[in-house]
């Protein structure tokens, strides 16, 4: 990382513990956004120059209440100027900022509100906790920019006239909260990831972003083994990214790709948090996936993949979650692990479900190969084909089917 | 702060219940608005008549019209409502999911606009 990139993380992430804690005492997050905009802009353009203050959230705030003061002045007497002076009071640097509350999951638990529409949760908390603008997060979920900043205008006014409280779910409602506020994190995580050839700088570093929010909340919740899983799980599939693509930039399957690429240091974090999250004895979704990666990743190193373990791991998310893209692994898993008519028939059953889906025929397409039936399978990858929107991922099925033909 | 919890129900399935289930409905009424008012949370509450004894007025160009029915005919009527006021929403809300009207029907909840604030 370069010193400009770190100064800019360092001001984003000041800029989000202050924007949590000026909208925990306000409940107005937009408020918040506001009186800090200037001072953020600042830090953005000094900073790298610069360097990071020493204390940067004190630094923030000084120069957001010297904005707050100017903009009073220019302002004639009246209601407007009676909120800036209560944001001149929220804006007083405690004697102690560096003891200054991290509210910030309980921003997250507030951006992921199930008040909050389901598809606005994670651009909301790219907004209020990293400071990306509407256009960057517009960029990344390819949504038209006006679109975005309006849902995030609309969202950040339901939170303050709805009154959603920041603070933290009680004990029996955590589990489902925290669930929306990992889904949030992993689909700022999936959405990065669909830009799988990291044309877009913007959208690549949306990956190391929801790394860092994940990992914030494993942080924060170390008691919660799902919040371990899903931060396992960006780990070891973060750890892979440079094995994806070959030096043609081809998409590379798992199963071919060259270990020496894999970053050992974050595969071996994963592994830690997955063993942690084990030990509380309470499976979960993302520790499940993260299971298979672990399983597949091993395989890999050792050059024999156990895959009636990831059978078994598919089984039991498939149990657990209904989702017909486990289904649609775990008839992949059960072809590996040797029964390959059972797989075919568990692929028949989904089909009508996920015939819109370039995963299903590629499966399809390569359990179908691996049975000799290669007219079938070159027709299922060429139906794979027409729905890859990725050029790299369409070359490679077309060796794929090209090795059918 | 003032949340409004308006009870969207089909009074069709509450007319259909047999005398005892409907005593027992509206018996966990009554207990739900003794629970409210023993937290001292509550500020009004009425059941309403079905809508088909909605009568609706608008004035157009200094005209009055008056209509039989209600404002918008849909299967799912504005029932009744509870006036609560409590910290925030997720307070509102598990009072919301404790209204007997969430489990026949959907309980809408709606802040209430602090014109003394304004």
């Amino acid at each position: 990382m370069t010193p400009a990139n770190a100064a800019e993380q360092a001001a984003r992430r000041s800029y989000g513990r202050l924007v949590a804690y000026l909208s925990a005492r306000s409940r107005d997050v937009a408020g918040a956004e506001d009186a800090l905009a200037d001072a953020f802009e600042a830090a953005l353009a000094r900073w790298p120059l610069d360097g990071v203050p020493a204390n940067p959230e004190a630094w923030l705030l000084t120069v957001a209440r010297r904005k707050t003061i100017d903009a009073l002045r220019g302002r004639r007497r009246g209601e407007e100027a009676a909120a800036w002076l209560e944001w001149l009071a929220a804006l007083e640097t405690p004697a102690d900022t560096v003891a200054l509350p991290d509210r910030r999951l309980e921003l997250m638990f507030a951006c992921a509100h199930p008040a909050i529409d389901a598809a606005v949760r994670a651009p909301l908390m790219l907004q209020a906790v990293l400071g990306f603008d509407a256009a960057t997060i517009a960029a990344a979920f390819l949504v038209a920019p006006a679109a975005m900043s309006q849902r995030l205008v609309r969202a950040k006014a339901k939170i303050r006239e709805a009154r959603i409280g920041l603070q933290l779910p009680g004990h029996a409602e955590l589990g489902e909260r925290l669930a929306a506020v990992l889904s949030a994190i992993y689909a700022v995580y999936a959405d990065a990831w669909t830009d799988a050839a990291g044309t877009d700088p913007r959208r690549r570093e949306l990956a190391g972003e929801a790394i860092w929010l994940a990992r914030l909340v494993a942080s924060l919740l170390p008691q919660e083994p799902e919040a371990l899983g899903l931060l396992a799980l960006m780990l070891y599939s973060h750890a892979r990214r440079a094995a994806r693509r070959d030096a043609a930039g081809v998409y590379v399957p798992l199963s071919e790709q060259d270990p020496a690429l894999w970053e050992r240091a974050l595969i071996d974090e994963a592994e830690g948090l997955l063993h942690l999250a084990a030990s509380h004895g309470r499976p979960g979704r993302y520790q499940l996936e993260a299971a298979v990666q672990s399983a597949q990743l091993e395989g890999r190193r050792r050059g024999r993949v156990d895959w009636v373990a990831i059978e078994q791991l598919y089984a039991a998310l498939c149990a657990l979650t209904g989702s017909p893209v486990a289904a649609l692994n775990h008839a992949v898993a059960l072809s590996q692990a040797g029964d390959a008519a059972a797989g075919l028939a568990r692929l028949d059953a989904l089909q009508a479900e996920l015939g819109g889906y370039q995963p299903y025929w590629a499966a399809r397409a390569e359990l179908l190969g691996r049975g000799g039936r290669h007219a079938d399978a070159r027709e299922a990858c060429e139906r794979a084909i027409t729905l890859e929107a990725d050029e790299a991922v369409r070359q490679f099925l077309r060796r794929r089917a090209a090795a059918w033909g | 702060m003032e949340y409004m919890l308006l009870i969207h129900a089909d009074p069709v399935g509450f007319a259909a219940l047999s005398e005892a289930d409907a005593a027992a409905a509206m018996t966990a009424y009554t207990a739900y608005t003794e629970a409210l008012t023993k937290a001292g949370l509550i500020r009004g509450s009425n059941r309403l008549k079905p809508a088909d004894m909605s009568t609706t007025v608008r004035v157009r160009g200094g005209k009055t019209e008056v209509l039989d029915g209600p404002f918008i005919e849909t299967r799912e009527q504005l029932g009744g409502y509870f006036l609560i006021d409590v910290p925030d929403l997720d307070a509102a809300l598990s009072w919301a999911a404790r209204c007997p009207g969430a489990s026949h029907g959907t309980v809408e909840v709606r802040p209430v606009w602090d014109m003394s604030r304004e």
